[in-house]
């Protein structure tokens, strides 16, 4: 039997737009950690929110398509920046998670103070995020296959 | 120099994260988790050379010092503990490699293990409580991912109690530390030694000690909390239960040790305490390890009365009986994961872990059949094995302190354990062949033969471990060389 397709338009034209609006406020809330509320944990789990919200409205399939990772390397991959972030104080003799900062003059910004603190901060970022993700979309496969097991 | 502390738990760590790339080419991971621990056993060891010629090794990490940030210590116990983990894991490594199905390999186990053994020594190095509490919930999760992985019916059913009863003591654990940050203001293990010391133990205090056995009981599988162990222990694969018999339920012991000896020492009802329990623990558990004939669970709750022995050397609490409880730590260690890995080769040899079902291994498999008679003597604790000098001490030092009936039953129960691992040997090894018998492939008795010498070397060169292990109870003993060291000054 075809099942009847719902037509979601409304869903998938505001999904389009309030996505990026989620995304953009995630990565304000990464940036703002060192001074104000925010920082790589709730930053990830925004941009997760974002991209789950994308995967409501397109389908598993679509968004297959669209991203190439799979969420368990991003996982591997914030880990292994916040662990190199770590060993980083190692080449200047310093001990393990030793942090450092400077002012630095950027383009359109001014001055402004970088930490090494954000390198570590982007670990936590990228593990929430392959985290949130393994655990949604695996439960979610789990249904895709029972459903296609059953007809 | 002092990030040196650090490598014992950032290269699992880092090699752990590595692998997640590679998880279904197993040929590679099994040779870089193999050279790993070889790095990691090599480290520790001049670590622990380190430690015994010029002291206790402190990292700050991130430079911060001592109260405020978070504090590695290398001390004597540590490092010690430290080369066995390592050993330990590797012996268990190379039984990985013949004894698990290549579906389990492929399924992130080579991540598993390695965080297992960042978790298990993050644990041993902190000095911290709270992130002490963090590498506990490091080696759990590692753990829950290890019992469930594969899935089949009897895991599923041991990983719920398994991961329920620790979430419930983790929840504990986390309410005791709030309870001692509110009275004492620190976290610090050292800061924490000093000011309780300075308030003396009072009636609080001696409450969130006691609160805090209770979490650190569950986790080591003592009297009234032991009774999720051996069933969740017996059921995943034999790998896995070797690892989890060997060093999860002895980092609730070093916990215990490191607490009772460091910070709450002022009030001798905890030590008394100890010492009913130890009682309790080493005659419950050993009938228990009768009540069976599945050998695996034999092994299991065989764990539990080893645990009652080295709680009575934190009870009586002397510079020999403490000496006592980290010579038999690092002997009970050693065994259990041998016992483990030989219960799983006969298992893979008869087809059956009934003992009813078993026998005349001695012909076909004489090679492990000798094994298993020394590990089982090594357990019991005859003279020329490892198992003596611990218990030695611990009886000693009880018979001295004038605690005569624990002593008693200390050896009451060295007797029954004897029994039930020599029910394994008659029952599984005399006898007549039964015709399940299979070939039992060599590479699996490597392993295992590596463990047993190291608890032979244990046992006969008692003479040149000792003074080493004498050093480490002296230092528990009087923990003024711990505080100072960290606090400098």
């Amino acid at each position: 039997m075809k099942q009847f397709r719902t037509n979601d338009l409304i869903l998938k034209t505001t999904t389009t737009i309030i996505a990026f609006v989620i995304l953009a406020f995630s990565i304000y809330l990464f940036l703002a950690g060192h001074n104000a509320p925010g920082g790589g944990f709730i930053g990830g789990l925004m941009t997760a929110a974002a991209i789950v919200l994308l995967y409501i409205a397109f389908g598993i399939g679509t968004m297959a398509r669209v991203f190439k990772w799979s969420s368990t390397t991003l996982i591997a991959v914030g880990l292994l920046t916040a662990i190199a972030t770590g060993i980083g104080s190692f080449l200047f003799k310093q001990p393990f998670l030793s942090h450092t900062f400077g002012h630095f003059h950027l383009p359109f910004v001014g001055d402004f103070e970088l930490a090494t603190a954000m390198l570590f901060d982007l670990g936590v970022y990228f593990t929430v995020i392959g985290v949130t993700m393994t655990i949604i979309l695996t439960i979610a496969d789990d249904q895709n296959e029972e459903k296609s097991e059953l007809g | 120099m002092s990030n040196l502390v650090i490598l014992p738990i950032l290269l699992p760590l880092l090699i752990g994260a590595v692998l997640i790339f590679f998880n279904k080419k197993i040929v590679l991971a099994r040779v870089i988790t193999t050279i790993t621990l070889l790095v990691n056993i090599s480290s520790s060891t001049y670590l622990l050379a380190y430690v015994y010629n010029n002291g206790t090794l402190i990292l700050e990490t991130g430079n911060w010092v001592a109260p405020f940030g978070i504090i590695l210590v290398a001390d004597g116990l540590a490092t010690l503990l430290l080369v066995t983990t390592n050993l330990i894991a590797f012996a268990c490594l190379l039984y990985t490699f013949r004894s698990l199905d290549s579906e389990r390999e492929q399924f992130y186990f080579y991540t598993f293990f390695l965080m297992l053994i960042t978790g298990v020594s993050g644990a041993f190095l902190t000095g911290d409580l709270f992130n002490l509490f963090v590498f506990f919930e490091v080696l759990l999760m590692a753990s829950y991912g290890l019992i469930v992985l594969g899935g089949t019916k009897a895991q599923l059913r041991e990983s719920l109690k398994y991961v329920l009863i620790n979430l419930i003591s983790s929840i504990l654990f986390v309410i005791t530390v709030a309870f001692l940050y509110s009275v004492t203001g620190t976290v610090n293990m050292a800061q924490l030694a000093e000011r309780v010391g300075e308030v003396g133990q009072s009636g609080i205090l001696t409450t969130i000690a006691i609160l805090l056995f209770v979490v650190f009981a569950t986790k080591g599988a003592l009297f009234p909390l032991y009774f999720w162990l051996p069933k969740s222990y017996s059921i995943p694969p034999t790998v896995i239960s070797a690892l989890f018999g060997a060093l999860l339920t002895k980092v609730g012991v070093y916990s215990i040790l490191r607490v009772f000896t460091l910070i709450f020492v002022y009030d001798s009802i905890t030590h008394d305490l100890f010492i009913w329990l130890a009682g309790f623990t080493m005659v419950l558990g050993v009938l228990g390890a009768l009540s069976t004939n599945n050998i695996k669970l034999i092994i299991a709750y065989n764990i539990i009365p080893a645990i009652g022995f080295m709680m009575l050397g934190i009870g009586v609490f002397t510079a020999t009986s403490i000496a006592g409880t980290v010579f038999y730590l690092l002997h009970d260690m050693v065994v259990k994961a041998a016992l483990f890995l030989l219960v799983g080769a006969i298992i893979i040899a008869s087809g059956t872990s009934d003992l009813r079902k078993m026998g005349g291994l001695l012909a076909t498999h004489p090679l492990l059949s000798w094994l298993f008679f020394i590990a089982a003597l090594t357990l019991v604790g005859i003279p020329p094995f490892s198992g003596f000098i611990g218990k030695l001490l611990l009886l000693k030092s009880a018979f001295e302190e004038g605690y005569i009936i624990i002593a008693i039953t200390g050896l009451v129960t060295s007797l029954l354990i004897l029994l039930s691992v020599i029910r394994i040997f008659i029952g599984a090894i005399w006898g007549k062949p039964v015709e399940t018998n299979k070939k039992v492939p060599t590479s699996l008795l490597l392993p295992i033969s590596l463990l047993v010498l190291l608890s032979i070397m244990l046992g006969v060169g008692g003479e040149y471990i000792y003074p080493y292990v004498q050093q480490v109870a002296d230092q528990l003993i009087d923990p003024s060389n711990y505080i100072q060291s960290v606090l400098k000054g």
